[in-house]
Parts: structure tokens; C-alpha cells; sequence
């Protein structure tokens, strides 16, 4: 490992495995799945549904409950205590995936360093218990503050993520808040202990956009102010361009491409990020064409189910460059073809056959 | 233009069409006051047209659709539906028989492709159902129309003896089609039809409704909050806000040079796939407001930043500013909005 780089690098997954034990069969949701968030930057998280987003950041939270497993790989967490940027620190190395989840050291972690908001503001929140008291919780706990000081730091936390009134706030259920606003206590709650890594798991999918655009703005700003990371898990790609500085897309359970934001828009390398980037209907050609006729680019095919595993890249019966006799024999290695680069494809790697054999 | 857009007669007119729905409270159900779904809503869609109806949720664009069917009744207004067999009908004032002749032709596809289909009814009699229940086909004859429209939307007719819990969300919202094809009808409701699939069957979804609407010669009013989907799809959008239209135009007109305070907002709020730095978007303060308690004038004017006095007292009229171009705003004519059309190139001209 390079000790130079550590000092940026927060999180690195790797070879990531979560895989859940059905009647049905095995699902792998997790297969694979490597990633570097760094420190106080943003990483998108792009790929449709069962794609393995989510549980990649349940599986980083320690929150997988049987008949899901974490069957291997790591999940290395540099932890220089809390927002600390300075070089001098001490960088201790945890992993998390070899962590027992109930565990003290986990529980140290988990809402503390690393925390979660979750797409449903309505679930993610209890209905019986005020606002405030579910933000002073997480206070409580990790601030080791009493109640009334807890309350001054969550007033303090809701005040900050613009939340009218937030005194009186403080007292309300959730259910009294709007979607917005509910989300907004969500944010709170999720930053009350100032984390170093936020993970926001589709915080607005379920808001309409001007609300979305609020939110959106919000924690931007919030991410100027705490300097957290955050790991931001969308299947809209105008939010992912909005938000991320780095992306990865994600197909059945494996990262299939990293890298810049600017590249994965104008350079995609791999054939499923291409699909997914021309089949969005554009605005520019909507607006401008006469035609209404005009048909949108399509991934053929559709996502396997979950309990298939093929041969070979998982891509390749929807791929259109697919090659015969490597694509559904050989699992690709992911490859780096720039700098900061990586995919996952035969195309990219100029002896994709030898490297299995040997 | 490919699809045949019959500019002469409209297909369908709704005119001052209403919807309240009634809040009561207490003991004795009194009726304390009204939530105005949908309030006034007058527009015309062509034959072989497709308008967009798009807005925030809440701003009564569902029920707008279901009105318009009659699957909820409204509370006034006029429907007038242009009916190949009995002509031009007020849809609202029909008789039970004649609705159910006219439902051979307006048809709806729902948003979410798992709530709308029966887990327990086959294939055969998900899409089978309006054809018996309108008394169209039976026994055989209904197999091979059943197994005709699987053809059409894409899936096979072998699945005709599967349940619904088989298929995918992009499959199941094909077999969502094909019962509302089955009739053979003139007019769709689409309700959000792919705001619940992922885009790369969002894609295919699209392109299977535009192929229909040309071999098929139908009709659509597409409802969506998604304004990209909307704008490749539709030749002119309709914008809701609170019940009400705020404003109406060809889709390149509106994107171009929307005249609506709320559609401006919208069109910058939407998030682009574009990682070039964009101006700063225009943020609007404060909620949706509430259509049971909603505020004076105009609607909008607690939230516009381009509010003056008269806003705050007196309700703007839904007007044609330009030829095919209606807005509902005291200022229609002297503001200059930016469209998206304009952010685009503003953030096109960026540097890479």
C-alpha cells in the first residue's frame, strides 16, 4: 500500500462480497465491488435497480442482517479522528468488514464517523418519537453530552441545515413535517456528530424537484461547512452530475467503471455506461426536434435476475461489443486505461485471454 | 411531423373541468371546506397529438386524467370526447351504456407497473379484462386478441397463462399497455407511465409508446414530472400548479421561451446531465401550497420572485400571450424568462 496516498484516501473497498442465503438460491448483490471514496469529496454512485448500490453502503454501515452475509473482501477506513486534515496525524486503519457489526468499535463508527441518510424520509425516521429527541439520540451517545446539552447541539444541527424554527421543530413528530423538511431532520440527524463520510443513499428520489433542488444545494453546502466525504447513491445521472467529483457505475453487483466526473460524461469507456448515457432522453434534441418520432437509444435486453450467474462479463448478452469466445468465457479485470480511470471491460485490456490462463 | 396531428377538429376538449375533492370533520361528517384537485383546467388535444401534463406532486395532474376518463367523477365542467361511433359526446353527462361504449376508446396506463396489475389474474385475463367486461370478445376469439396485443407491445404470447409476479417492472408495464390496447382506443391517459423503471427500460417503454402511437394512431395525454421525458415525447406541454394550468405551449416554445414565473423555476430546478458549472439556479422558497387553503391571487405569488402587488389580490388570467402560447401570469408580457434551452447553451459554452 502506498503511504503517500493514504493520507487523502478515506474508505477503499475491496473485492467486496455480500451475498444473501435464499430458498430460492444465492443472491449475489455485492460481487466484487471495488471503490476508493476519498476524504471530503464527493463520490456518485450510479446503476439501476439491484445493482448492488444500496447494500454496497449497507454492507459499509455493517447493517446486513441474515440472510445476508458478508463473504468477503475489506473495507479499509483510515481514520485520523474526526475532520483532522493535517498531515501530521496518525492514521489508524480499520477494517471494517472484519468488524463484529454489534460490536463496540463498529457501534463507535456507525452514526459517529460514518453515517447514512436514507432515501424514504417517512422510514427513516420512528413516528412516535419528537424530532428532536431522535437527533439528540445520536448526540447523547456519541458526544457523551447530557440531555440539555444535546438539545442545544440538535436546535444548533437543525438551525444549520435551514430548518424554519427550529426550536419548535425540535418538539414536532415527524409526521408534522413536510417531505422536505423531513428530509432536512434526516441531514441533521445524519450530521450531528460531524461524520467524515456521509452516505446518502437516493436522498431525493422521493421529493419533487424544485424540493429536490433545494436539498440538492443544501448539502453542498453542508459539505463546504463539515468538510465531510460523502457517497452519494443515485440512479438519476442529472443528480449524479450536479453532485459527484468522482463516479462509479455499478451492474449486478460489481464496479464496472471509475472516474472523474467530467470523464464518465464525455470519455465512457464502458459499454454499459454508454448505454445507460444515450438512453436518457435529451433535453437539447427534444426541444429542437420537429420529429416526435425520434426513438431514444436502448441497452437491449434487460438486467438478469438475481439469481443467475453468468460466465464470463455480466454485461455481455445485453452488450453491443460483445467479443464471442472471450466476453462469455473469461471474467474481465479491472484495468486502468487513464489516469484515475478504471473499467472493468475486455475492450481495455490488451491481453484479456493470457492474464486468465496465467 | 410523422404522427398525424389533425389540426382541423380536436379530439378531445375540456373545458372549466373541475374537480373539489370535500374535507369533512367531526361526528356528523360536516363538510368544512373543499381541496381543489383540479380547478378550472381548459385545454384541447388534436387527433393523433400527444400533450404533456406536467407538475409537482400534489398539483392534481392524476386526477386531472382520471376526470377526463370519468374514473373519478368530476365536480363540473365539460369533457367533450370526439367518439369514431357516436360522435362528439360530453363525457361527465354520459349514461352508463354509452360510457362504456366511449371507454372502448379512452383508455388509461398507470404509473406503478406492481400496484396495477392483479397478482392473481393471468395474463390472459389481465389483458382479456376490457375485452369482456366491454363485451368486445370472447373464448377463442379473446385468446387470439389477447395473444395479437402481447405481440404488439413486445412480449410473448406464450406468457399468456403467467401470473404477473413473473415479469420485470419494463415487462410489466408492457402488459400494463397491452390491456389498455386491447380495445383498440383512440386516446391514453398515460399517468406516469415510466416514472417507476430504470432508465434503460424507461427507454425502451418510450420508444414502444411512440411506435404505437404511429401504427396505432393514438392519442396521448401523458402525464409525468420528468421534463425531459416530457419534452421528447410531447408536441406541446401543459405546466399545473395548485389545480390550475399556469401555462400551455409547443414543447420548443415552452423550453425556449417559457412565460410562466413556475415553469422557468421548474426548468432550472431540473438536475442535467452535464457536469459543466451552470449558472445559478433559481431556488424557490417556501412549499407547494396547500390546494384546500390556498393563497390570495395568484397561486404562485409566495414563492415568485418576480411578485408585484396585483399578484398578491387578484387571480391572473389563463390567456394566449403569443398564437398557441397560454400563460396565467400578470406578467406574461413583460418578463423575460430564461427556458432550458437557454441553460443549455449557457452551460455548453463552458470549457470543458
Amino acid at each position: 500500500m502506498n503511504e503517500k496516498q493514504n493520507n487523502d484516501i478515506l474508505v477503499e473497498i475491496k473485492d467486496l462480497r455480500t451475498y444473501f442465503y435464499l430458498a430460492e438460491g444465492v443472491v449475489r448483490a455485492v460481487d466484487g465491488c471495488n471503490l476508493t471514496i476519498k476524504r471530503g469529496r464527493t463520490l456518485g454512485i450510479v446503476g439501476e435497480s439491484g445493482c448492488g448500490k444500496s447494500m454496497t453502503a449497507y454492507s459499509l454501515m455493517r447493517l446486513i442482517s441474515p440472510p445476508g452475509k458478508i463473504v468477503g473482501g475489506d473495507m479499509l477506513f483510515y481514520n485520523t479522528g474526526k475532520n483532522t486534515v493535517s498531515s501530521g496525524a496518525t492514521t489508524e486503519v480499520i477494517n471494517i468488514a472484519k468488524l463484529d457489526p454489534n460490536g463496540r468499535e463498529m457501534r463507535s463508527i456507525r452514526g459517529n464517523q460514518i453515517s447514512m441518510v436514507f432515501q424514504e424520509p417517512m422510514t427513516a425516521m420512528s413516528p412516535v418519537l419528537t424530532v428532536g429527541r431522535q437527533i439528540s439520540e445520536a448526540i447523547q451517545l456519541h458526544q457523551g453530552l447530557d440531555k440539555k446539552e444535546a438539545r442545544q447541539v440538535a436546535i444548533e444541527m437543525l438551525a444549520r441545515v435551514r430548518m424554519p424554527k427550529p426550536d419548535r421543530v425540535f418538539d414536532d413528530y415527524p409526521f408534522q413535517l413536510s417531505g422536505g423538511m423531513r428530509q432536512r431532520a434526516v441531514i441533521a440527524m445524519a450530521l450531528s456528530c460531524r461524520p467524515s463520510l456521509l452516505i446518502a443513499d437516493e436522498p431525493t428520489t422521493a421529493l419533487d424537484v424544485t424540493t429536490e433542488a433545494q436539498i440538492l444545494d443544501l448539502m453542498r453546502n453542508l459539505q463546504n461547512e463539515f468538510g465531510m466525504a460523502i457517497m452519494y447513491i443515485t440512479h438519476n445521472l442529472g443528480v449524479i452530475a450536479e453532485m459527484a467529483e468522482e463516479v462509479a457505475v455499478m451492474y449486478m453487483g460489481k464496479v464496472v467503471e471509475q472516474t472523474d466526473i467530467r470523464s464518465i460524461f464525455f470519455n465512457p469507456q464502458h459499454p454499459y455506461t454508454r448505454g445507460l448515457l444515450s438512453s436518457i432522453p435529451q433535453l437539447d434534441d427534444a426541444v429542437t426536434a420537429v420529429d416526435k418520432s425520434k426513438r431514444l437509444n436502448v441497452i437491449k435486453g434487460m438486467v438478469p435476475d438475481p439469481y443467475t450467474r453468468l460466465q464470463g462479463c455480466p454485461f455481455h448478452p445485453r452488450c453491443p461489443d460483445f467479443i464471442t469466445g472471450v466476453c462469455d468465457k473469461f471474467e474481465p479485470k479491472y484495468v486502468q486505461t487513464d489516469q484515475d480511470h478504471f473499467v472493468r471491460c475486455h475492450l481495455y485490456d490488451p491481453n484479456p485471454v493470457e492474464k486468465e490462463v496465467a | 411531423m410523422t404522427n398525424q396531428v389533425n389540426q382541423a377538429e380536436p379530439l378531445l376538449e375540456v373545458d372549466a373541468l373541475k374537480k373539489y375533492f370535500p374535507i369533512k370533520r367531526g361526528f356528523l361528517k360536516r363538510v368544512v371546506g373543499h381541496v381543489k384537485a383540479v380547478d378550472d383546467l381548459s385545454f384541447r388535444i388534436m387527433e393523433g397529438e400527444t400533450l404533456g401534463l406536467v407538475g409537482e406532486s400534489g398539483c392534481g395532474k392524476t386526477t386531472a386524467g382520471r376526470s377526463i376518463l370519468r374514473a373519478i367523477n368530476p365536480s363540473s365542467g365539460r369533457v367533450i370526447f370526439r367518439d369514431p361511433v357516436l360522435g362528439k359526446v360530453n363525457v361527465p353527462e354520459l349514461e352508463k351504456e354509452q360510457l362504456i361504449a366511449v371507454r372502448r376508446n379512452m383508455r388509461m396506463i398507470f404509473q406503478d407497473p406492481y400496484a396495477s396489475l392483479n397478482p392473481r389474474m393471468t395474463l390472459l385475463d389481465i389483458v382479456g379484462a376490457p375485452l369482456r367486461a366491454l363485451g368486445i370478445a370472447r373464448g377463442k376469439e379473446l385468446e387470439d386478441r389477447v395473444a395479437e396485443m402481447l405481440r404488439v407491445v413486445g412480449l410473448r404470447p406464450e406468457y399468456m397463462r403467467r401470473y404477473p409476479h413473473a415479469f420485470s417492472g419494463g415487462q410489466r408495464q408492457r402488459i400494463g399497455i397491452a390491456r389498455a390496447l386491447a380495445p383498440n382506443p383512440k386516446f391514453l391517459v398515460c399517468d406516469e407511465p415510466v416514472s417507476a423503471l430504470d432508465v434503460s427500460v424507461q427507454a425502451q417503454i418510450l420508444n414502444l409508446l411512440q411506435d404505437l402511437q404511429k401504427s396505432m394512431g393514438l392519442t396521448y395525454l401523458f402525464v409525468a414530472h420528468d421534463l425531459s421525458v416530457v419534452a421528447h415525447i410531447s408536441n406541446r406541454v401543459a405546466v399545473m400548479y395548485v389545480g390550475k394550468m399556469v401555462e400551455l405551449a409547443p414543447t420548443s416554445e415552452l423550453f425556449t421561451n417559457p412565460l410562466h414565473p413556475y415553469t422557468e423555476a421548474l426548468m432550472s430546478a431540473i438536475p442535467r446531465p452535464d457536469p459543466r458549472p451552470r449558472e445559478k439556479r433559481i431556488l424557490l422558497t417556501g412549499e407547494v401550497a396547500n390546494p384546500a387553503n390556498p393563497p390570495s391571487g395568484c397561486y404562485f405569488h409566495p414563492r415568485c420572485n418576480y411578485c408585484i402587488d396585483i399578484c398578491r389580490t387578484e387571480e391572473p388570467k389563463f390567456e394566449e400571450v403569443k398564437p398557441g402560447h397560454f400563460a396565467k401570469c400578470h406578467r406574461a408580457h413583460d418578463l423575460h424568462l430564461t427556458g432550458a434551452v437557454d441553460i443549455m447553451k449557457n452551460q455548453a459554452a463552458q470549457s470543458i
